[in-house]
């Protein structure tokens, strides 16, 4: 068993400044209330924020090249985005657009202006992508193809598409290559599901005739790989930042809530509970930088940090909110209070690209632990 | 002077001052302890240099490239842990330049007289007492689950200096002459057969007042200083991936497909992960404190590292089927070295059962976790102010 250079598992300062200007914009625009409202409204997504975010800061375009009109940055940076935006469970489309359906086309010959077009677009934050898989895909699972028929164009039916309702863009993939289509044409039915998640709802999608006029490429299955190991791997950021937000609203309350005279956060039950708690997000902290790390700098090790850190933080993220609902006693079971929004959130975030289980059974791959010998 | 480059210059002069292949291994670690090598962020003249503390490891890399000797931690963990950053911190000038180098290069052993029969969790509680006769201390107790007693030279030691304040208070922090006829060492057999640990009857045992460190009353401060180097010790040992305990069950898992089961299979990835995650939250943590950010992630390896050892040499045991039903040897040893990780399966699992009690149980680090880290209230307490004589026992 071979250990790699370690990864900087810590934040630099422009990291930190990042995350200050984010969380600063979330706090004027998406606070919880905000959020409460907006999922009663019909309309889950917030355009206002996203349009801040992905246009006016640039953090679209984190991933792209600056040559192909984004900020060449890396995924070290949109990690950081993804933990306040977890903070926060802003309903902006950041990891379906700007990291999966952004590097989807990264993907694919960036070159070509039928891919250079709309990387540019997903870049500047004017169109939002989606990948059009179910958002139960692990990056080396199987999704259903669209068929290409003799008119060119594109039929079939997917299910569970995250943040497919914002999108303006998808990209499908069909039987011979992967194909960027417009939402906005009669052959494309968008519809929404009834979510879990309000604050990133699926919808599902049908083909009936869509116009695709050219495939971006025909080795779709390297490019959305591409695409969903990258969303994977910074879903822990998200993970990261919404237990961290359990975590330190249960340990707030536990402070200032009063039974038997005292702090119910003096009681050792509840004590120990934070504690095991805290300690396990230190690990997803780490799990999520290592992920990050390695998608940045291209590490050969990419494939096993975003399997390591898939493994471990989805559970984590569903215990903290569990536990910050538990710990809020029966004002934690109230619509008005966030804390369902994190649950919720975390629930549909453990099945979305790829439950631990299927991560672990890919880091038994990679590792040669498989049940099976080989 | 404290930069790689330089270091690495020193260390090659050491190195050719005092080829390892031709030098005693004890005179070449006193030379490397002189050279300011030993450990580089020691002030100078105490076997370092004053330099940051991440640059031991290119000093580390160029001596073992060389082949010298290591001055085998293992085992003077205590002292090097333990003894030496409270030496550091509270002794004088005379007590560091006696005590420090032969603590490090082995010629000393030291070992740790904190915990009694009737005070673990609650070690401020003890009753160790030391009176004042003159220039010296005359010392009279039982301490216990001690290890290296019997190989130590010298043993830290708290004692109650003043049974009339408040347990907190009246405790005073010594340095013991393990020589002194009055120290009586007995092996305290454990549950994996053998006896790392010894108790420790004092009587009469005689401590001049120059072996003291720090003030009269102040010892249980001197003792954290003791104690949260003995946490990082223990959970903050530095690991490859798939190192420790897991190594071991992912050997057996590989080359024997006729021990397999889905369940352990399931264990033993999610296992596997918690082990490589816990290495990763580790290596976070020494990053910061290369950049001189210590993190709070320290307070909580131990509790990782004791929550772990268990599961996975559990695991172990049963997958080994038949043969977890043996045991290596029972016979009754006192070995020189601790090694958690050493030995056969069934002695890592009952060895691991002591990592959540040394050191501070797990219960008690979860405490000092919510309670420093997280800000949370602590329980409310009776005894804080009360004389120690008058506290129920």
């Amino acid at each position: 068993m071979s250990t790699p250079a370690p990864a900087d598992l810590l934040y630099s300062e422009t990291e930190d400044q990042l995350r200050t200007a984010v969380r600063s914009l979330l706090a004027d625009h998406c606070a919880a209330t905000a959020v409460l409202a907006r999922i009663a409204s019909g309309h889950p997504h917030d355009t206002e924020t996203w349009k801040t975010l992905a246009g006016e800061m640039g953090l679209a375009g984190l991933l792209v090249p600056e040559r192909l009109g984004g900020q060449g940055a890396s995924h070290r940076e949109a990690a950081v985005v993804l933990e306040e935006l977890g903070r926060a469970v802003a309903p902006v489309p950041y990891l379906t657009s700007a990291v999966i359906a952004t590097e989807t086309l990264l993907g694919c010959p960036v070159d070509a202006p039928e891919v250079a077009a709309p990387l540019e677009a997903l870049a500047s934050g004017r169109t939002i992508g989606a990948v059009a898989v179910p958002s139960a895909t692990a990056p080396d699972g199987t999704y259903p193809r669209a068929r290409r028929e003799g008119d060119g164009r594109l039929y079939g039916r997917i299910a569970a598409v995250a943040d497919a309702g914002a999108a303006d863009v998808l990209l499908v993939p069909a039987d011979d290559g992967l194909y960027a289509v417009a939402t906005d044409q009669d052959g494309v039915t968008v519809l929404p599901r009834t979510s879990l998640d309000l604050t990133r709802p699926v919808a599902d999608v049908v083909l009936d005739g869509a116009l695709a006029p050219q495939a971006l490429t025909t080795e779709t299955a390297v490019a959305v790989r591409r695409g969903l190991l990258a969303g994977a791997g910074l879903l822990a950021s998200e993970q990261l930042g919404l237990a961290d937000w359990c975590l330190t609203e249960a340990v707030a309350h536990t402070r200032q809530r009063h039974q038997f005279n005292r702090p119910v956060g003096s009681f050792q039950a509840l004590k120990h509970r934070l504690a095991e708690l805290w300690l396990a997000v230190a690990g997803v902290r780490a799990a999520a930088r290592n992920a990050a790390d390695a998608l940045a700098t291209g590490s050969a090790e990419a494939p096993l940090a975003v399997a390591l850190a898939q493994s471990y933080s989805a559970p984590v993220a569903v215990r903290a909110a569990e536990e910050a609902l538990q710990l809020h006693g029966g004002i934690g079971m109230t619509w008005e209070h966030p804390v369902h929004l994190y649950l919720k959130r975390a629930k549909s975030d453990s099945i979305a690209l790829g439950t631990a289980g299927r991560h672990r059974e890919k880091l038994a791959e990679l590792v040669n632990l498989r049940f099976e010998n080989r | 002077m404290t930069d790689a480059t330089a270091l690495r210059r020193r260390t090659q002069d050491l190195l050719r001052a005092h080829p390892p292949a031709d030098t005693d291994r004890a005179d070449f670690l006193r030379a490397r302890f002189d050279a300011g090598l030993a450990w580089v962020h020691y002030p100078e003249g105490l076997g370092g240099l004053g330099a940051p503390r991440a640059l031991q490891a290119v000093v580390d890399a160029e001596l073992e490239a060389a082949g010298a000797p290591d001055n085998d931690p293992r085992r003077i963990g205590i002292g090097l842990g333990m003894a030496a950053p409270t030496v550091l911190a509270y002794g004088t000038e005379e007590q560091k330049r006696r005590w420090l180098r032969p603590l490090w290069t082995g010629d000393e052993v030291w070992c740790q007289l904190f915990s009694e029969p009737g005070a673990g969790s609650d070690l401020a509680a003890l009753g160790t007492r030391a009176i004042r006769d003159g220039d010296s201390w005359v010392v009279n107790g039982q301490k216990v689950w001690t290890s290296s007693a019997h190989t130590a030279r010298w043993a830290i030691l708290i004692a109650r200096t003043d049974p009339d304040l408040p347990k907190h208070r009246g405790i005073s922090y010594f340095v013991c002459d393990m020589t002194d006829p009055g120290v009586q060492v007995r092996p305290l057999r454990q549950i994996t057969g053998e006896a790392e640990f010894n108790e420790v009857f004092l009587t009469d045992v005689r401590i001049p007042d120059t072996h003291r460190l720090g003030d009269v009353g102040d010892g249980w401060k001197v003792a954290q200083t003791t104690l949260m180097n003995e946490r990082v010790a223990i959970g903050g040992m530095r690991l490859p991936r798939e190192g420790g305990m897991i190594a071991p069950v992912a050997e057996t898992w590989r080359s024997r497909p006729e021990l397999r089961t889905h369940d352990l299979h399931q264990r033993l990835l999610g296992l596997w992960v918690e082990a490589e995650v816990a290495r990763l939250t580790g290596e976070r943590l020494r990053q910061q404190l290369a950049q001189g950010q210590p993190g709070p992630e320290g307070s909580g390896m131990k509790l990782t590292f004791a929550r772990l050892n268990q599961q996975i040499s559990g695991l172990e045991v049963e997958l080994l089927g038949d043969e977890g039903l043996l045991y290596d040897d029972w016979t009754m040893r006192r070995p020189e070295i601790v090694d958690f990780t050493g030995r056969e399966a069934g002695y890592r699992y009952l060895r691991s059962k002591g990592n959540s009690i040394e050191g501070g149980t797990s219960e008690v680090l979860l405490n000092i976790v919510a309670e420093r880290v997280l800000g949370l209230p602590s329980e409310p307490r009776t005894d804080k102010d009360i004389a120690w004589k008058d506290l129920a026992r």
